[in-house]
């Protein structure tokens, strides 16, 4: 898959991770494992990158005696959800166009 | 390896970026670390989930723009002196212009790889435009009956029709080598400033 494509299809899962109640960041990882592997490296970038984008924001909670940093989305973040939505039935619309002969076979 | 020493090395490693980005990527990983060990794995195994230091390091720095590595690396430590300003006010028609000729080379070195990936494009793309001239012109003289001639022009067609096809795999080529050798001068530069800096 192209760079720019899988950059994009990240920084959607991250949100979606986070679209329902504030996560952190190991369990945004846990979260995604049944569907993809992230390395914190990559997941700090992305977070940074939502951030700068204003799609979600972040404010540091005490957690067992330990500060620990919690990811909220905002509507800009629920937007780019649903963009991502209206994408995809283009993208499957395509898809089908394409192998459209394969499966009348 | 324990926490602390990962958090060490790694801190080590990032010693050239600026410090509030640094601190931000050590917190991001202790509390990476933390949360790992709440969940009852040892804190070896949980340093060991997060990877090497050094794949870590060397990610971290890919990511990081490389004016920010030589921003960083020209930010004195401490306030300067009187005569440490007026040093480098006297000496700046010294170190500016040696400061602007050193990002001059990198933006020509630059600029001379595309335009060689370019060039080679463009001769690709003459040599296809070229074969469609013979090819029109060569059906044009079959119309006239000049046989020969149309013959003449066809054997052109297709001498530089292959040409075409022989160089488009070097352009392709060009491109993605030219792409990955100005990523890897760009790493080279970061590497360069960041080493100086654990030296000092």
């Amino acid at each position: 898959m192209d760079g720019q494509m899988k950059r994009g299809l990240l920084d959607v899962c991250v949100l979606a991770a986070i679209k329902n109640e504030d996560s952190y960041g190991y369990r945004i990882i846990k979260d995604m494992k049944p569907y993809l592997e992230l390395s914190e490296s990559t997941l700090y970038t992305i977070l940074k990158r939502l951030e700068l984008a204003g799609m979600l924001t972040v404010r540091s909670a005490e957690h067992g005696g330990r500060l620990r940093k919690y990811y909220r989305i905002t509507p800009a973040g629920l937007a780019r959800i649903a963009e991502f939505q209206e994408d995809w039935k283009e993208i499957v619309s395509i898809y089908r166009f394409v192998t459209r002969e394969e499966q009348d076979e | 390896m324990n926490k602390q020493e990962f958090l060490k090395r790694l801190g080590a490693a990032l010693s050239g970026l600026p410090r509030a980005d640094a601190e931000e990527r050590l917190a991001f990983y202790e509390e990476m670390i933390d949360d790992r060990m709440e969940e009852g794995l040892s804190e070896e195994a949980a340093v060991a989930e997060i990877g090497p230091v050094e794949t870590v390091a060397a990610q971290i720095v890919e990511e990081t723009p490389l004016p920010k590595i030589v921003r960083e690396r020209m930010k004195p430590r401490r306030r300067l002196r009187a005569w440490e300003i007026v040093l480098l006010v006297l000496g700046s028609p010294i170190w500016l212009t040696l400061g602007i000729a050193a990002a001059a080379v990198l933006l020509a070195v630059y600029v001379v790889l595309w335009a060689l990936v370019l060039a080679l494009w463009a001769v690709d793309v003459a040599l296809l435009i070229a074969a469609f001239g013979y090819l029109t012109m060569g059906i044009s003289f079959f119309r006239e009956g000049n046989w020969n001639g149309g013959l003449q022009l066809l054997a052109c067609c297709l001498v530089a029709g292959g040409l075409f096809l022989l160089l488009l795999p070097a352009c392709v080529a060009a491109t993605k080598g030219t792409a990955k050798l100005l990523k890897k001068i760009v790493l080279g530069i970061k590497s360069l400033f960041l080493r100086k800096e654990s030296n000092v």
